[in-house]
């Protein structure tokens, strides 16, 4: 797995502080999004960024608004650019993304699953995620897609809060 | 609306209200909103077709999956809003949502290559031009063949992606590596689902066995060599997935010959169901009638 490139520079400050179209409290950078802010004499300042999923409708919105900011901050050429490969892993979010989705009462994601070879069919009960309001791991799976894809919903038998998770991917 | 330009009287924009930022008028003239002014999924990516294949092959190839995904997401949205729970519309809604997306990236790969947009490609080309499999367009008659459909459907697709992530062609390789993710939740959610029900009550079960009778035939158009395509795809895979899941739930592997092809040919190949127009219709009726349209 691939480490977000977090090479420091004035462009890169800026295009890291886009907040996500969905969580808005997080930035395009807290959740591994941002994969490189680059500068080449034909093309400007180069931004990359990756999909989520591959039907993630903010990608059109963030790149709009990575364009806007640079724009603003008196960047004058940007090119905002598309990486698909490595693909996008949850465990590309920061511990700061965590530790925003956990204040917005979303369960942050347990690690990515490791594979070798074919995925394994999963039919049995995943893991119980922990409660983002009381820590309880006494949870429950209410499904396993939420109001996005990338979310799915439980309930927690303690505290009986509803909560949505993030999906490892 | 641009910022202080507010319906709520006595709210002040605050700068670190990171809504207040969404709202706000782009400089470059983009209006924050959900499918306005899509661009080209694959901006940015390197796609020269590499040396050694064949342009016309790879753009063929990347129709029929496109167009698989592409139908099959049209056949699963028409579900939302008449689904059993809102767990399941949520599901559904996204699964069509991820396919749209491979979608879109598939057939941008088709037409960055012959020189046409995604939209083209899906808007503009008549049934024959066509490359889904039959199982793509068949209307689910209940949600026990939703369900089955889907487990056929998406451990197919993703054995299949699987085996494309190592491919000759990087972009398609990258496109199925980042599909594979997403259609292992899909078939996890069918095979959840098949057990549920083959392992329920005397009549889900009935339908759940129902269901596998009706679509069995149209797996086999699954496994028909393809001259175009990049990798080899082995049955054995798949059948020991659903196997498993038959097994679990309960429900015996039906022995139905495949659907046969029309004069030796299949949805490959342009011929399709009946199905297929009444698809089309609804998915290119705006698009035909306001052709020059944006919004």
């Amino acid at each position: 797995m691939v480490a977000p490139v977090t090479r420091r520079s004035p462009a890169y400050d800026v295009a890291a502080a886009t907040p996500d179209p969905e969580i808005p409290t997080l930035t395009i950078e807290d959740l591994g999004i941002l994969r490189s802010v680059d500068y080449s004499p034909d093309r400007g300042t180069v931004v990359t960024i990756t999909p989520t999923y591959s039907g993630c409708p903010a990608m059109r919105e963030i790149a709009a608004d990575v364009q806007a900011r640079l724009s603003r901050a008196g960047f004058e050429r940007v090119t905002v650019a598309t990486q698909l490969t490595p693909p996008w892993s949850t465990d590309w979010i920061t511990a700061e993304g965590h530790r925003k989705l956990a204040a917005v009462g979303i369960a942050p994601p347990s690690a990515a699953p490791r594979r070798a070879g074919p995925v394994p069919l999963t039919l049995g009960r995943p893991s119980a995620v922990a409660c983002p309001r009381c820590g309880s791991t006494d949870t429950r799976l209410t499904a396993q897609f939420s109001a996005t894809a990338c979310k799915s919903l439980h309930r927690c038998n303690a505290c009986g809060e509803p909560f949505e998770a993030v999906k490892p991917l | 609306m641009s910022t202080g330009d507010t319906i709520m009287p006595g709210y002040e924009p605050d700068d670190d209200n990171p809504y207040d930022h969404l709202s706000e008028d782009h400089d470059l003239g983009h209006r924050w909103a959900f499918g306005t002014g899509f661009t080209d999924p694959l901006e940015g990516v390197d796609t020269s077709v590499p040396d050694g294949l064949d342009p016309g092959a790879l753009v063929r190839y990347c129709l029929a999956l496109g167009d698989d995904a592409l139908i099959y997401s049209h056949r699963l949205q028409q579900w939302v809003a008449r689904l059993p729970e809102l767990e399941e519309e949520t599901a559904v809604a996204n699964i069509a949502l991820d396919l749209l997306g491979q979608a879109r990236l598939l057939l941008a790969r088709a037409g960055g290559i012959v020189g046409q947009t995604e939209d083209q490609l899906a808007f503009f080309r008549e049934e024959k031009d066509f490359r889904n499999v039959r199982l793509a367009e068949h209307a689910d008659r209940d949600f026990a063949e939703l369900v089955v459909r889907l487990l056929l459907f998406s451990t197919w697709r993703l054995a299949l992606f699987e085996s494309l992530a190592g491919c000759a062609d990087p972009v398609l390789a990258a496109i199925a590596a980042k599909g594979v993710n997403e259609l292992a939740y899909h078939r996890d959610y069918a095979a959840a689902w098949v057990v549920r029900l083959g392992d329920g009550t005397a009549l889900s079960h009935a339908k759940a066995q129902a269901a596998l009778e009706a679509l069995w035939p149209l797996a086999g158009e699954l496994f028909l060599p393809d001259p175009d395509a990049l990798t080899a795809l082995d049955r054995g895979a798949f059948d020991a997935i659903v196997d498993t899941v038959l097994t679990t739930a309960g429900l015996d592997r039906p022995a139905a010959a495949p659907l046969a092809p029309v004069g030796g040919r299949t949805g490959r190949d342009g011929v399709h169901t009946e199905a297929m127009g009444y698809i089309l219709a609804e998915l290119q009726s705006v698009a035909r009638a306001h052709p020059d349209a944006t919004w």
